[in-house]
This record gives C-alpha cells, structure tokens and sequence, in this order.
C-alpha cells in the first residue's frame, strides 16, 4: 500500500485522473473499499493537505484531487453515509460571503473518507442559528474566507448557547491560519488548517460524542 | 527634502533611499476618519479623497491609495457589491453562472461604470492636492484572477483544467477591459498600477500551470499598461517563481506573510522590488511593541539594498486593526528603517509575534 499511496499522490498532484483511478483500482483488487479508504485515500487527502500547507503544491491540485477521490470513492462505495447508523449529526457551510471553494473541497475530502455531512451552502448568522438548532446538530464546519466573517463565528456560538444548544464547532479558512489563536477567540472547539483535517476532527467527534 | 515619491523610486532602483519606504494600504480606515459607514463612504469620490489624505497625514505613509473595493470591477461587468458594516465589500452572487455566457462576454467600457467613475475623480483630486510628491496607486484585478469573482473559484478553477478555449476568450475579454481600467486611472493621474493577482501565486496553482496561463495574461496585459506596475499576490506565495513573475515586466511583487522575505529578495536577485509582509489579520492584536518587533523583523530580512517596501501581506488592512497598531508600525519605521541599516547584521530584533 505504500508504494500505492505515493503513485495516487503522485497522479494527483499530476491531476491526472486515469493514472490514479488505476492505483485506486489496484488498491481495490488488494483490500475491500473500507480498508481501501482508510489506508489509502484517508492518507493521501492528509499528505496533499500537508504539502499545500508547506508550499509544495497548490490549491487546484487539491480540489481536483479531492474531486477524484470522491468521485472514486462513490463508484466504489456508493453509500458511505456514516450520518445513517445513529452517528452525530454534522453540516458543512459558508458564512456570510459567497467564497465557496473551502466548503466545496472539504466536503469532497470528508466524502471520500466515507463521511456525509448535510451541506447548508451559504448562510448569515440568524438563519444558521435556525436550522442548526432545527436540525439538532452535533457537528457543525464553519467555512470563512474574510476576516469579518471568521469573527461572525462568535456570534453563531453566542446564538446557539442562547437557544441552549452547544454543538461540536470546526473552523476553517484563510483569517484562522493568519492568526493560529482565532479560533479559540471566537468559541470553535477545533480549527483545521488544510481541509483533510477536518477527516480526524469529524471522526474523534464521531466516535466520542457529547 | 526627500519626497514619498522620490524614497520608493530610490528603492525600486535597487538602492538604498534616506528610510524603508513603507505604505499602510488603509482603505476603509478612511470611513473611521469621517465618521461615516463603509457604504456611505465608498458611494462618494468627496469622501475618499479626503479619507485618504487624512490617512496619509495620520499615518504619514509613503503613498495613496484610492482602492475603493475589487468588486467595483464585477460591477463593471453587471454584477453586485454586498456590504457589511465591518470589512470589505464583497463581491456578490458571480455574473458568469455557466460556462456558455463567456461565449458573449463583452468588456465593459470604463465610461460607462459609475463606480469607476468615482475611483478616477477621486484620483484626479488627489493628484491636484499632492502633484509628483506621493506615489498615488490605482489598482486592477489581472485578468487571470478576475474569473474567481466573475464565475466563482470552483467554476473557474475546472474551467481552467477542462476548457482552454472559453479560458483563451475569458482571458481575451478580462484583458481588454484591465487594460482600459489600468490606462484610465494613470491618465487621471495614477502613477503606477497594482495588478492584483492571487491566482496566479504557487499558493492557487502550480507552477507550470502558471507558466501555460498567469504569465503569458500577465505579460500581455502589463505590456499595454502605459505605467510602471506592481504585482500583488494577496498572500499568496512566491517562492520559485519570483523571477517567473519579474519576466512579466513588473517592478515590484507584494508577497505573503508565509514566507521568508530574505529567501524572496535573494530570489529576486535585484531584479525586481517586494512589498510585505507584515500579517494584517493577526495585527488586530498586536501590542505596540509587537508591532515594532514585526516591523524591524521584516526590515531586518529584506530592508538592506533597497528594493523593499514595507507593508502589509494582503493589499488592504483590516477594518479591526486599531490607530494604535498602525501608529507603532509607522513609529517603528522611523525607529529602525532609516539607511543605513547598521544595525541589522548584529540584532535582528526579538522573535515575531506571530
């Protein structure tokens, strides 16, 4: 599996599709898809994360490959819904600007780690509230882009608290790796730096819920 | 008396002027001055104009800096600017919604914008108060980056890796109306133009990539630009193609917080200026002595030779960082930029606060 991770790695920082639909293909011929996805893709989403975090690949080659994985992925496990079984209940969404790239590209990740999230698209702070609490959520990933954003997660928080619900809250974006201690500012409980870490984020809440 | 004007020419020359020349790219700072809302400012030339010149009196910063926001360029193109009362206004719901529209895509005329209107009266205004003694610079999206806010960075990204024809007509269109847009505001008296492209940074794509598409948009569209031109990469980064970026004929490249200025300049190799790097999002925090220290790190890095601008890693300071932080930083300037740098060798200044 090894040498299979550094020729996905390879073809999909290549972004090039055929050559890593093989590799996924004779991972698939090793091992069933769950194992697959485990030791395989699960750790080469988390390899590109940390590559593009340290410059040495961009953030195109990111969202194509975490489009690839996916697409794998759901041709190989055509159901990997984890929300199905009685786990937390979790949403993806953007707050308050139209820069929707981060959510796109992490929900692409978490389904190709066999993880479904409900996808809120774009919301303000009031309507999030709302359906959050409607929804009964326990997992919540909060996308931002601005700075003025990022600090409106505080306000979700504060609102969710003053309805009496205080669910699991991740953020991610550009203002939260400008400054490493903004997340904690505005009341998150994780922050994930590249989008794969929102793999062991999701599972560590998944797997230990409140 | 050195002038603003005269310390950043001494600098893109690659020679040491009396101090670091630095600009504090406040521009909704200006709204705090006037006491208005963010909205209420940018909807009037009248109001920047004069924003601007009480910030440069303020801050006592080395140029202007008439950017009103990028989304005036959607405007331009039939779409909508939303504003919130705390940050930038942004672009709203993109005006490319599928692929098939830039086969009509036709390039706005600059005349025809009333927010662009605005940007080049204002910048008329401020080029009678000031004349040659402060650089005034007019700003442009690339028309490699355009697209994000045109069709969204999804679209726009698997546009870019499935259909070089529609990118080759988009590039074509974008590059039409930036060079209008760029021409317009040096005639009304810029001297010299931002070309913000963070796109085309190694943070957004590689550099091949970049090499197929970014550059040769680059090379073209700063050819027709009758001025001297700087490249920003909104916290992108740089590293391994800065000399890439300097074959496209810009004088100066505004690089990221993320990297090590030291490392870009002796990549730069003189032949082209950096702009940095200071982090605008953690210096809403900084104490003013963590703004100095920040400050004499970065001079301490990239500050000796000339060939160095200090200022901000994005383009545009937050609306939170306070007065305070901004008056450090510009105090720290005169406390450890002035040339000769003899002090750097021996102390380059505590860590950095961030």
């Amino acid at each position: 599996m090894v040498e299979l991770k550094t020729e996905l790695f390879d073809a999909l920082a290549s972004v090039d599709r055929l050559r890593a639909e093989t590799a996924f293909d004779r991972a698939l011929a090793e091992a069933p898809p769950l194992t697959v996805i485990e030791t395989l893709i699960v750790p080469v989403l988390a390899d590109l994360g940390e590559a593009w975090q340290e410059g040495r690949i961009a953030l195109s080659q990111i969202y194509i490959g975490a489009r690839v994985c996916e697409e794998m992925v759901a041709r190989a496990l055509p159901t990997p819904d984890r929300g199905q079984d009685g786990a937390p209940c979790g949403a993806i969404v953007v707050l308050c600007d139209y820069h929707m790239l981060g959510k796109r590209i992490v929900g692409s990740i978490l389904r190709a780690s066999g993880v479904a999230l409900r996808d809120y698209g774009r919301m303000e702070v009031d309507a999030l509230v709302d359906r959050v609490v409607a929804d009964r959520l326990d997992i919540l990933l909060i996308s931002t882009l601005m700075l003025p954003a990022a600090l409106k997660v505080r306000e979700v928080r504060d609102g969710l608290a003053r309805r009496g619900h205080r669910p699991r809250i991740a953020v991610g974006g550009a203002p939260f790796r400008f400054d490493p201690t903004l997340w904690q500012a505005v009341g998150a409980d994780a922050m994930g730096e590249t989008a794969a870490d929102a793999i062991p984020i999701v599972q560590r809440w998944t797997e230990s819920p409140r | 008396m050195t002038t603003s004007l005269d310390r950043v020419v001494t600098t893109l020359g690659h020679r040491e002027p009396d101090r670091v020349p630095v600009f504090l790219l406040t521009t909704m700072h200006g709204a705090k001055t006037l006491g208005l809302s963010i909205r209420d400012y940018f909807a009037r030339a009248e109001h920047v104009t004069e924003g601007q010149l009480r910030l440069l009196a303020r801050y006592r910063g080395d140029c202007l800096y008439p950017f009103f926001h990028a989304s005036l360029e959607v405007e331009a193109f039939g779409g909508e600017t939303m504003f919130i009362d705390d940050g930038p206004p942004n672009a709203g719901e993109p005006v490319v919604r599928d692929p098939s529209a830039i086969d009509t895509l036709e390039p706005p005329r600059v005349a025809d914008c009333p927010g662009l209107a605005r940007v080049l009266t204002t910048i008329a205004a401020l080029k009678a108060r000031v004349g040659d003694t402060v650089p005034i610079v007019g700003v442009v999206i690339s028309p490699f980056s355009l697209p994000v806010m045109q069709m969204g960075f999804e679209a726009y990204l698997d546009l870019l890796y499935n259909d070089p024809d529609r990118v080759a007509r988009l590039m074509a269109v974008n590059h039409a109306f930036c060079v209008e847009w760029a021409n317009a505001q040096l005639t009304a008296g810029a001297t010299g133009i931002c070309y913000f492209d963070p796109v085309s940074s190694i943070t957004c794509v590689p550099r091949a990539r970049y090499l197929e598409t970014g550059q040769p948009v680059a090379k073209r569209t700063l050819a027709r630009i009758a001025g001297p031109t700087a490249t920003h990469l909104a916290s992108g980064r740089a590293a391994g193609i800065v000399g890439d970026l300097a074959d496209t004929g810009t004088a100066v490249i505004g690089v990221s917080c993320h990297e090590d200025p030291a490392a870009l300049k002796a990549e730069a190799a003189g032949r082209v200026a950096l702009l940095g790097n200071l982090n605008g999002v953690a210096m809403r925090t900084w104490s003013p002595t963590e703004a100095e220290a920040e400050v004499k790190r970065v001079i301490a890095a990239a500050g000796s030779g000339g060939g160095f601008i200090l200022s901000d890693t994005h383009g545009e300071i937050p609306w939170q960082v306070p007065d305070e932080v901004l008056l450090a930083i510009r105090d720290a300037v005169d406390r450890w930029g002035c040339y000769p740098l003899d002090w750097v060798d021996g102390d380059r200044g505590p860590e950095p606060a961030s």
